[in-house]
């Protein structure tokens, strides 16, 4: 909403201190979006008149102006507008001026001649937002003088306003100005409108068919119209305000929208066929709007149709073209009327037409100030038809469910002060809320008083007690409500969980790796390429591209393409994380189940083999005390089908480990290897880890020695690893597999697997004879799967 | 005492061995042939080892004892000449054995380093901080939601008309229109006061979705914090002090705050926030409120006995404008050049 202040001090003595005023919106409220100063006089700029205009031969795209600048000198100015012609008058920027961009104007011109000035569109001198040609000044100016003050322009200050949608009545002037007068302490007048004696009565039949959706409709016809431009003053404020000026009728209703919120509708009387009846469309039913288009409706939609039941307009959303005011015009039908907001609201947007009035009735109108919008009209329109003639007999029809004039609501005043922290009186409070017109008829006067206010037609958003709650804090001030810091009643911290997410996040960072975060919405056909499944994904019903269509169920897609985005950017050392949800849609859904959503954690390595992938495992799964079995025998779809291996915790799949599938990297034009570790980590977090229990150490020397074994390429070292530890008995304190060797003097089919193991007990040195049944022990388990000493 | 008593003869003696053995020790010009002078030195025929067996050619006891402690003390005084000059070499010659190790210990900085975590990670671990400081704790939820938990729950109704403005992502999963990326934080709150009990301090940080064009300021995908706090005696009062506080911990001690009156479905009264830098502007931050009676009744929570307040705002401006990052989709590039400078 636009505010322009010259327009909002006809409400009240305002005044002109801006700060003061826009202090006092934001206040209330209404966002100050910007505050633009209008009508600055531009020093130099006067009325010339322009004498001839004459083409030069070499010049396509300017022309050649001279004019007269009061003084009977011809001057010469280059142009490049064309709407001018001889006799008009125009303003000219003379040499010297400052334009209010800054530019100074000098005589350099074209072809050696000179420019003896500039000749300004209104937006140049920010007078209009129309930059269409040079602007052209009323008749009767005297010329070279100032043009601002010729066109007698005051120097004026516009509010662009973010109104809230439960300030419908912000909306209009009135609204706005009722606020600011409660705020500062102004009283407020509503504009007048017209006391012109009725004239004859002319009365136009209305039937509302659909109650509910248009529950008052009035129609008052007004003769004696004549249809031209509106006065300037009418003009350049609807301009200021955001509105193209159109002609006098329709310029006053949108005067009268713009001051009291009430939108209103003129139609040519002579094109209604005697009457209006309100209903909704029949499917399919069309109607050609204002603005040249054809629209077809639903029988939802609620249409204004004539006498012969034949649509004329969209019911607060626009009117028919074939029932607009033209230049014949001499009898207007007016139509005021209260719509239901939710209709409006579903039609305008079915049909992506917001008009100004849609968005009003959208937000609320007041029921009950059609009368004074139907005088304020009249009072507007009669500056330009002196003869107009209001007719008596204008149809007004209300019905049931039109919201009444007062709505009562109770407010308990412990409410007031429990919610605000305040402790207002019962007077107090009825004093801040009469002020904007919530009038308190009562208050019971018991030791829990509880105030019964009439809320305005006006506000039509204060339903319940809150709603005045939030009046009261309002009107009373957000700033004087103080700032208390409550005492937390619980002990600050994060989650074990969150805790340990953030340890291991660190421990990511300290691996060398850092945290990406790519897009979680993938292309179809991005998770098969990075070798996921794509039957377990989701799609979004409303995507904003195509190429963002699929919830991703693996982080990989998306670090496969920041793998790609880094390589072609040529970066060296990328070792990229991601730690984030993953939503794979899981069984098929109930009535109220979600997807099988999960937050996972997944890290790779460019140029790097599974043997830093096992590295990055060892150490997270050692810090954070995740354990799990490495299971060589699956393989996640994606993964190096030879180089990777399942992380199982019993039967649960907590991860993978290894390289990725060198034919998912050929997708993505990664010619090298990729180490890769991904960890459900929903599944690693949610297990708090176990205090662990202190063992004495032991005080008795140890006992190492080491084996190397030739193991066949078919036995994975953990089997071995398995089998040592539990030959090794209670006394193994250490197991290191510490050297794998291929190569000469071990078969092509085997390896070299040397072990290091450290036995000790708790309350005796070891004697030789133990620790050679030890060894005894391990060799023969070895033995079976097949692992024999290396000689 | 005359000077040609035997007692100064053995004297005489004495000194010439100790001066001898002294220049020796002095002259020597490594621990190897001080070592070897040691050895000669403690030999029966050396100097004052000789002279040691002369002593019984003394007749009185006294002159005994008397030459006997010159004696001991011209030993002592070698000896510890020839340990000091020991060390002086040990020394000497570790000194150079440590300057023979240098390296130019600059060959060895090597140029890979720790990794970074994103900034919009670290923001959202500050504001936790921060919030943790101030008695909250860490709530969490799903980032795929339903329409329940994101609209109705939070007093939007089907056909409330503040349902447009959030530019909800459906998803193809159940109903249509049932489930839903969530468009802001305050499902979570939802779920909180339904598992939770009040006292309710709790902050969550977290994804929100919303069907909007990239440009320089906005994500489709992208990060907010809200909070919530429920308990008995909870004022617009301490709404506003929990802003101001928050303010000042996180900016700091020169910034303040105001609320100013806004709408927002889900609370009433509801209140737009604004921070104030040391320079005087004021910088919109975040929507905030005392939660809607409808919301604590959604939670399972009495709006007779308990009142709360809660407020949001977005984290990724605040990474954006502390590291003075030009366009917010520079954050989400994922190009190693952006995420190692912080």
């Amino acid at each position: 909403m636009k505010i322009l202040n010259s327009w909002l001090n006809e409400f009240g003595p305002f005044g002109t201190d801006i700060e003061k005023i826009s202090g006092a919106m934001t206040s209330l409220g209404l966002t100050v979006e910007s505050i633009e100063t209008i009508g600055r006089s531009v020093k130099g700029v006067v009325v010339a008149k322009v004498l001839r205009t004459e083409r030069h031969p070499d010049a396509a795209k300017v022309h050649r102006v001279f004019v007269d600048a009061g003084d009977g000198a011809e001057l010469h100015i280059w142009c490049g507008a064309f709407n001018i012609k001889a006799g008009d008058l125009v303003p000219l920027a003379t040499l010297g001026t400052t334009m209010p961009d800054g530019r100074v104007i000098t005589a350099r011109g074209i072809f050696g001649i000179e420019s003896h000035g500039m000749l300004c569109s209104g937006t140049e001198l920010g007078l209009s937002t129309d930059s269409d040609g040079i602007l052209i000044l009323p008749t009767g100016l005297k010329l070279g003088l100032d043009v601002f003050a010729a066109l007698k322009i005051k120097r004026d200050s516009l509010f662009s306003l973010d109104v809230t949608r439960n300030r419908p009545d912000c909306n209009g002037y009135l609204g706005v100005a009722r606020d600011l007068g409660a705020h500062l302490g102004i009283k407020i007048v509503a504009p007048p409108g017209d006391d012109a004696k009725r004239g004859p009565k002319r009365s136009l039949k209305v039937a509302i068919v659909d109650k509910k959706k248009c529950s008052r409709y009035n129609a008052t016809v007004i003769s004696g119209v004549e249809v031209k431009s509106s006065p300037d003053w009418i003009a350049r404020r609807l301009t200021n305000c955001g509105m193209r000026p159109i002609n006098n009728v329709v310029d006053a209703s949108n005067l009268v929208m713009l001051e009291l919120n009430q939108p209103t509708h003129a139609f040519d009387a002579t094109t209604v066929n005697g009457g209006f009846r309100i209903r909704c469309a029949r499917k399919g039913e069309t109607l050609t709007t204002l603005d040249g288009q054809q629209r077809e409706f639903e029988a939802t939609d609620l249409l204004i149709c004539d006498g012969k039941d034949q649509a004329i307009a969209i019911a607060g959303v626009m009117g028919g073209a074939a029932t607009e005011i033209n230049a014949a015009t001499s009898v207007v039908a007016l139509e005021t009327a209260w719509f239901e907001s939710a209709g409006v609201a579903r039609t305008a947007a079915r049909l992506g037409l917001r008009s100004e009035a849609s968005m009003r009735f959208e937000r609320g109108v007041d029921p009950h100030g059609i009368d004074h919008a139907v005088a304020r009209f009249a009072k507007i329109l009669r500056e330009s038809c002196p003869n107009l003639v209001v007719h008596a007999g204008a149809t007004d029809i209300k019905e049931k469910h039109l919201p009444a004039r007062q709505r009562p609501v109770n407010l308990r005043l412990g409410q007031v002060n429990r919610l605000l922290g305040t402790s207002l009186s019962a007077r107090a409070v009825a004093n801040l809320l009469g002020k904007v017109g919530f009038i308190a008829k009562s208050v019971t006067t018991t030791k829990q008083p509880v105030l019964k206010i009439a809320v305005p037609s006006w506000r039509p958003d204060c339903e319940s007690e809150i709603d005045l709650v939030e009046e009261v804090a309002r009107y009373y001030g957000y700033e004087n409500l103080g700032k208390l810091v409550p005492q937390s009643t619980i002990h600050g911290r994060l989650s074990v969980l969150q805790q340990r997410r953030r340890e291991l996040r660190e421990l990511i960072c300290s691996l060398g790796l850092s945290e990406a975060m790519p897009n979680p919405f993938l292309a179809p056909g991005d998770l098969a390429r990075a070798g996921v499944s794509e039957s377990n994904s989701i799609r979004l019903a409303n995507p904003l591209v195509f190429e963002e269509s699929v919830l991703r169920t693996s982080l990989r897609p998306g670090l496969l393409k920041a793998i790609k985005y880094n390589i072609s950017h040529r970066a060296e050392h990328i070792l990229l994380f991601e730690l984030g949800h993953v939503y794979p849609s899981g069984e098929q859904p109930s009535t109220d189940d979600l997807p099988d959503e999960y937050e996972s954690v997944c890290l790779v390595a460019v140029g790097e083999s599974s043997r830093l992938a096992l590295d990055w495992w060892s150490q997270i799964s050692a810090v954070m005390n995740f354990g799990a079995q490495l299971d060589q025998s699956t393989i996640e779809p994606g993964f190096h089908p030879a180089r990777s291996a399942t992380l199982r915790r019993g039967r649960q799949v907590i991860g993978f480990v290894g390289e990725l599938d060198p034919r998912v990297l050929a997708k993505h034009e990664i010619n090298t290897a990729v180490a890769c570790l991904e960890l459900d980590l929903s599944a690693l977090l949610a297990a708090p880890p176990t205090v662990v229990t202190a063992k004495p150490v032991s005080r008795f020397p140890r006992s190492d020695f080491d084996l190397a074994f030739v193991v066949p390429n078919s036995r994975s070292a953990a089997t071995i690893i398995k089998a040592l530890r539990q030959s090794a008995g209670d006394e193994l304190v250490d197991l290191e597999l510490f050297d794998v060797y291929r190569g000469p003097g071990v078969s092509d089919d085997s390896r070299s697997l040397t072990f290091r193991l450290s036995l000790q007990a708790i309350d005796r040195t070891l004697t030789d004879a133990e620790v050679t049944a030890t060894r005894r022990r391990c060799l023969d388990a070895a033995a079976k799967l097949g692992a024999h000493l290396r000689q | 005492m005359s000077e040609n008593s035997p007692v100064d003869a053995m004297r005489r003696a004495i000194d010439t061995a100790r001066e001898g053995a002294l220049a020796k020790i002095m002259a020597a010009q490594d621990s190897a042939s001080l070592r070897d002078l040691g050895i000669e030195l403690s030999r029966k025929t050396s100097g004052l080892v000789a002279l040691k067996g002369e002593m019984g050619k003394l007749s009185s006891t006294a002159d005994k004892r008397a030459v006997g402690q010159y004696l001991n003390n011209a030993t002592t005084e070698i000896a510890a000449a020839l340990a000091a000059r020991t060390t002086e070499f040990a020394d000497q010659e570790l000194l150079r054995r440590v300057e023979n190790e240098r390296i130019d210990l600059s060959e060895l900085l090597t140029t890979r380093r720790r990794g970074h975590s994103h900034i919009v990670t670290q923001a959202t671990q500050r504001l936790e901080d921060v919030f943790v400081g101030l008695g909250f704790q860490v709530a969490e939820g799903p980032e795929v939601e339903t329409d329940f938990y994101n609209f109705e729950a939070l007093n939007m109704p089907r056909s409330h008309p503040s349902r447009s403005e959030f530019d909800t992502m459906f998803l193809e999963f159940g109903e249509p229109g049932s489930t839903l990326l969530r468009t802001h934080m305050s499902p979570v709150q939802i779920r909180v006061m339904k598992t939770w009990k009040p006292p309710i301090y709790a902050i969550m940080p977290g994804r929100a979705f919303r069907r909007d064009t990239p440009d320089a300021t906005h994500m489709p995908v992208f990060h907010q914090i809200e909070g919530l706090v429920v308990d008995r005696g909870i004022t617009f009062a301490h709404l506003a002090g929990t802003i101001e506080a928050f303010t000042k911990a996180f900016f700091d001690s020169e910034f303040t705050s105001r609320l100013r009156p806004s709408y927002f479905p889900f609370t009433e009264p509801s209140a737009e926030f604004d921070i104030r830098t040391p320079d005087g502007d004021w910088i919109e931050l975040g929507g905030c409120g005392m939660v809607h009676p409808n919301v604590l009744i959604s939670g399972g929570i009495d709006p007779e006995e308990f009142s709360g307040f809660a407020f949001g705002f977005g984290i990724d401006r605040m990474a954006k404008e502390r590291h003075k990052v030009d366009d917010i989709r520079e954050m989400y590039t994922n190009d190693l050049r952006f995420l190692r400078q912080f």
